[in-house]
């Protein structure tokens, strides 16, 4: 790719690489959050549901200063991961972790409202044939409640892709390590001349999201036919 | 194996309360809208939880509320047929049959499946997806996958009313065998008086969440309060055997060694059949009517009169075909001077007895 200069083709590869871990890491947490909120009754079934929601809410900025209190070199967390050989700050894992936690709201909510419209009286025609709800779970509830899942999964994938406020504070801007698209494109900004690098940046940022949202209406179209059998 | 139920269950509006034991065959849960019935299918299947009480599968609980014992849905070994199919939308029928034979304590072999699903009709359909079925289709593929979860009880919620007459006329064969296969207990849920005439061998009925215990079909269809339409409603039902088909399109039955006609039916020679006759459809004469068009001509004797509030009363008579009832005038059975042990004639008008009601 001539058309990138290297640090900027950099800053792409890493944002598609952090995007997609953070989504492989938030998309079964999120199915199991959704599932208890849309089917739980249990104490605390709001607290879960505001905790989830809160990095929707907060300043990106803060769920990043709370990550680098809890999971930085300094913080309880952090020191415990480095021990194990796992540490977070200025690393691009702990990119990865930023974005799957601003991403999780977005995709809970994708999942959840999907569970909700699968009919329950397919669920308990499932368990009079024999199914624990475990079973039910994953061959009633989950197959049918795919398309939502991709949905949810696509929209996470985007919003890691973007992520900047969480990110920027929790693991720094370091080039090739850290410095993810948005990040990048803040850089640029800062110096003179680099309106051309951040414009290219801009683009390719628009193209990901709206391939991104193309992408999930088309397999989620594609899945709703298959399940309703039609 | 045996199935007793003995529970409460407070609902909105209503409390339902329930005893009876139900043995193998098909005992029919009666009784109009809101009277309690599907939750009562419901308890025995465990999607409701009782108040207090104990249900039990011979000798094992399903439910003892005294014991704190409650079995989760997927341990009661119960096959359930729904009024709506609920067939997966997501898998192919085959797939259907097979959720829950894989599940089945003892899974149903290779040649049970087979056996199934030729009785059922639906070896075409294995590939097809459950949008693409009928409902009288749909609905044979519900029975077949809940008949290869290898059940110990079948429950059925009005499983025929969500078809028309033709899917219905189709359907009921099947749970006529499994009657007659009679080796599990069947609940069957209905408010129709002509599926309960041709299923029942037992009958509970429910009214405003009181169930009664066992009764005998006959006496249920006798009775008034019972049957939608009150005295309207009212019928008999008896047993005949296919003796022969007329070239003229009528069937000749033998009920107790009296001859019956009805139009033609699709009945073998020598299969038994049951047949309601509807009290609306029987007058009655003193003597032996002569120069009259009706074929069936019963002779009777008066068992039992019950005078409504209106002008109608309703004539019990022992026929050699059996029991069966006559709603007349009270104005009528007075010009007869009707009463307990008067002789009488029966007469059936051969084309009033709708095919629906006739069933083996």
């Amino acid at each position: 790719m001539s058309w990138l200069g290297p640090e900027e083709w950099q800053a792409v590869a890493l944002s598609l690489k952090v995007a997609f871990w953070a989504t492989a890491l938030s998309v079964p947490p999120a199915i199991g959050v959704a599932y208890a909120l849309a089917r739980g009754r249990f104490w605390g079934h709001g607290l879960l549901n505001g905790v989830v929601h809160l990095p929707l809410v907060l300043p990106p900025v803060v769920t990043g200063y709370l990550l680098l209190m809890f999971l930085g070199s300094q913080g309880l967390g952090g020191q415990v991961l480095e021990a194990v050989g796992l540490p977070l700050a200025f690393r691009w894992t702990g990119a990865v972790l930023a974005a799957a936690i601003m991403a999780l709201p977005l995709t809970v909510r994708a999942i959840r409202l999907s569970i909700e419209a699968v009919d329950m009286r397919f669920e308990s025609a499932a368990a009079t044939l024999g199914a624990s709800r475990l079973r039910v779970f994953f061959t009633v509830t989950l197959p049918m409640a795919m398309p939502g899942v991709l949905a949810g999964a696509v929209l996470g994938f985007a919003k890691a892709m973007g992520e900047f406020g969480a990110t920027i504070t929790f693991v720094s801007n370091i080039p090739g390590e850290t410095q993810t698209l948005p990040s990048a494109v803040y850089s640029f900004l800062q110096v003179p001349g680099g309106e051309s690098s951040a414009g290219k940046l801009v683009i390719i940022a628009i193209v990901v999201a709206m391939g991104a949202l193309l992408l999930s209406e088309w397999l989620a179209r594609r899945m709703a036919r298959r399940v309703a059998g039609a | 194996m045996r199935l007793s139920v003995d529970i409460v269950k407070a609902m909105s509006g209503l409390e339902l309360r329930a005893q009876f034991e139900a043995p193998d065959g098909i005992t029919v849960l009666f009784g109009p809208s809101g009277s309690g019935k599907t939750t009562l299918i419901n308890a025995v299947a465990g999607l409701v939880t009782p108040d207090t009480g104990r249900i039990a599968l011979g000798e094992q609980a399903l439910f003892d509320q005294a014991r704190g014992v409650n079995q989760p849905v997927h341990k009661r070994g119960v096959g359930y047929v729904f009024q709506d199919a609920r067939l997966f939308p997501h898998l192919s029928v085959e797939a259907n049959l097979n959720y829950g034979r894989k599940l089945a304590a003892n899974p149903p072999s290779e040649a049970e499946f087979e056996r199934i699903v030729k009785l059922l009709g639906i070896g075409g359909l294995l590939a097809r997806r459950p949008a693409k079925l009928s409902g009288g289709e749909a609905q044979r593929v519900a029975l077949g996958r809940a008949l290869l979860s290898g059940p110990q009880v079948l429950l059925a919620d009005e499983p025929l009313a969500a078809l028309d007459g033709a899917r219905k006329a189709e359907l009921l064969p099947y749970f006529e065998r499994l009657r007659d296969e009679g080796n599990m207990p069947i609940l069957y849920v209905t408010h129709s008086v002509s599926e309960l005439g041709r299923l029942a061998n037992h009958v509970v009925t429910l009214e405003t969440g009181v169930a009664s215990g066992l009764r005998a079909p006959s006496e249920v269809l006798a009775d008034p309060h019972l049957v939608p339409g009150g005295v309207r409603g009212v019928g008999a039902m008896i047993s005949a055997v296919v003796v022969t088909h007329h070239a003229d399109g009528l069937t000749e039955l033998n009920a107790g060694g009296v001859s019956l006609f009805l139009p033609k039916v699709a009945h073998d020679i020598g299969a038994r059949l049951r047949v309601r006759i509807a009290a609306s459809d029987v007058i009655l004469a003193r003597q032996k009517p002569e120069g009259l068009s009706a074929l069936n001509i019963l002779q009777a004797k008066v068992t039992g009169m019950r005078e409504g509030d209106g002008p109608g009363a309703i004539v019990a008579l022992e026929t050699g075909a059996g029991q069966i009832q006559a709603r007349i005038t009270r104005r009528s059975a007075k010009a007869l001077g009707l009463g307990l042990g008067v002789d009488a004639y029966a007469i059936v008008k051969t084309v009033s007895i709708a095919q629906e009601d006739v069933g083996g």
